[in-house]
């Protein structure tokens, strides 16, 4: 047999091996099972790459494009696939988007950011001057204003934890402290507010309290380790942790140091809560203490009674988490869940729990409480106080169903 | 120099100390702006109307850009559909379907002047002239019942317009709801 022959041989066994065609001694099993030499150990894997990407069999983790507005492909959101994701850092590749028209093509020797108003000293940046600055890594999540939303709705949405609560995804961030620019422009004395504005076509931007700019706000550059994705602000963002993700506003490309503020479109006429009174709430800057339970939940099956453990993420925009308390008997008991480390400040934080499932239906729940003494509501008191139109800043707790079939479902309980 | 002014000049030497071991050093790389390129830049506009250019427009001359350049998503007259309504909905906001357009809901005028002119048409943002924009925000303003359409909307028009639902936003930060 010549080498071509040969080689045509190995491959065509290999090919029949992966599609589970290869016919083992043992009647039925897999042609992985012992004693059988699985074939991936028959012949050399894969050439070195120069970017990895996941492994092809977990091509369905993907995010959930939710509409965009009709008639444009980059004004909505993609969601975080919470359910098949562990741990308390996101993929890059997986951190839910958020873009109110599209997301910019920005080439990084060009973009500019201008800082200017009630300063000193305006000053033009260019993304390599940036680059020369102190910066600082800090691991947070980010969370989108309207996450969590459907559970206003008056009945249960037939919805994954990703599709409900996919709006949250958590990072490393490495960038530059904001308080250093404005350090250097020269921020004139008690000037109480910033406008940032983006480089998308949208030009979205929020008005930030000078307190925060000067506190924890950072201008990031990296995202677990490598520039920013395009999409989560390439190629610098504003960072403001704990704070409803819009105001975090990406390509970011103008500073401008404000009296009082702007009353942008969204922060007035989005991004404010509407409560059933007619009033609305504005301003609502920090995302309050929240959790769900991630696995198992809604979309999952059970596969008989026995020991199973429950997994899920808790985070708060004012703090950090002290505790998340989880029910398995629809709230008649509830016990506290270890708290996976490191327990950091406005970070997921993950959360387990062992739990034998005794083959009945039943309903799972967790409730996490931070800091600050916050624990997060009820959704009945939590509707019966802000009404079913606030659209943003949703968390209620999140209720499973487990039927006796093992169905996991979706339910106000 | 008595003992106690010495005493105090050693307090002030050890606080500068520290706060240049604390601060952190930067270097500088920023270039000055000029007036042009800040003013090419910043179309933020508050409600103050700090920001708003010169130029005018009525909702008379607004028809016709909004026909031409905003009609096909938001419909005939603000109705709405394919995209967002921009017209009607006042009184609804208490009601288990609240209808939120710049006539119900938002607060400020000068809003729809800063949004439509970085924004808006979307497949065109930042293409209209400021006096376009000025038609299109009387004409929005007019559609909903809150100026005439004769009234000439402006730099100083404008920010004195009084939106509606302009009370009924309660400003949350700092002190937070727990």
């Amino acid at each position: 047999m010549d080498e071509a022959k040969r080689s045509f041989l190995k491959r065509s066994i290999a090919l029949l091996g992966a599609s589970g065609l290869l016919t083992s001694r043992t009647k039925g099993a897999v042609a992985a099972e012992p004693p059988d030499v699985p074939p991936w150990m028959k012949s050399p894997g894969a050439g070195l790459n120069e970017y990895g990407a996941p492994a092809k069999y977990e091509g369905k983790v993907t995010r959930t494009l939710i509409r965009s507005q009709p008639g444009t492909t980059g004004s909505g959101a993609a969601r975080a696939p919470l359910e098949a994701l562990d741990g308390m850092i996101t993929p890059s590749g997986l951190h839910f988007e958020r873009s109110h028209s599209g997301v910019p093509d920005i080439d990084p020797d060009k973009h500019r950011l201008l800082i200017h108003g009630m300063v000193k000293r305006p000053l033009i940046f260019t993304v390599d001057a940036l680059m020369r600055y102190p910066m600082v890594s800090r691991i947070h999540f980010l969370e989108c204003a309207g996450n969590s939303q459907f559970l206003y709705q008056p009945t249960p949405p037939s919805l994954t934890a990703g599709q409900t609560h996919g709006l949250v995804s958590c990072s490393e961030w490495t960038g530059v402290p904001l308080r250093l620019l404005l350090e250097e422009a020269g921020v004139e004395r008690g000037a109480p507010w910033i406008l940032a504005e983006g480089a998308d076509a949208a030009a979205m931007s929020r008005s930030i309290p000078m307190a925060k700019a000067m506190d924890d706000a950072m201008l990031a550059l990296f995202q677990n380790g490598e520039r920013l994705r395009p999409e989560n602000g390439y190629p610098v963002r504003l960072f403001l942790p704990g704070w409803e993700g819009n105001m975090s506003v990406k390509w970011l490309r103008r500073l401008k140091v404000v009296p009082a503020p702007i009353m942008t479109k969204d922060e007035t006429s989005r991004y404010t809560d509407l409560q059933a009174d007619g009033k609305s709430l504005m301003f609502t800057y920090p995302m309050e203490v929240k959790s769900v339970i991630t696995r198992p939940s809604h979309g999952m099956t059970l596969k008989g009674s026995g020991l199973y453990q429950i997994s899920g993420i808790a985070w708060s925009g004012d703090g950090t988490i002290t505790r998340v308390e989880v029910t398995t008997d629809g709230g008649r008991t509830w016990v506290d869940a270890p708290l996976g480390t490191p327990v950091l400040p406005r970070a997921l934080t993950r959360f387990r729990l062992p739990w034998r499932w005794d083959g009945g239906a039943t309903v799972l729940k967790s409730r996490a409480t931070d800091d600050t003494g916050a624990r997060q509501p009820e959704r009945e008191p939590f509707i019966a106080e802000h009404g079913n139109n606030a659209i943003f800043h949703c968390n209620a707790i999140q209720a499973w169903s487990v039927a006796a079939s093992g169905e996991v479902k979706h339910v106000y309980a | 120099m008595s003992m106690r002014d010495l005493a105090w000049g050693a307090i002030a030497l050890v606080a500068v100390g520290c706060a240049a071991a604390t601060a952190v050093e930067t270097p500088n790389l920023g270039r000055p702006a000029t007036p042009a390129e800040m003013s090419g830049w910043d179309i933020s506009v508050g409600p103050d109307g700090i920001g708003l250019p010169s130029g005018s427009g009525t909702a008379l001359k607004g028809a016709t850009v909004y026909e031409q350049k905003c009609q096909a998503c938001h419909a005939v007259k603000g109705g709405g559909q394919p995209n967002d309504r921009l017209v009607g909905g006042q009184g609804s906001l208490a009601g288990k379907a609240p209808v939120r357009t710049i006539g119900s809901y938002w607060p400020y005028a000068t809003t729809v002047f800063d949004y439509v002119r970085r924004a808006m048409p979307y497949t065109q943002p930042q293409s209209l002239t400021d006096d376009e924009v000025y038609a299109v925000t009387a004409y929005l303003l007019n559609l909903n019942g809150i100026i005439g359409e004769r009234d000439e909307m402006n730099a100083q028009t404008l920010p004195r317009v009084k939106m509606p639902n302009r009370d009924n936003f309660i400003v949350v930060d700092p002190a937070r709801r727990r």
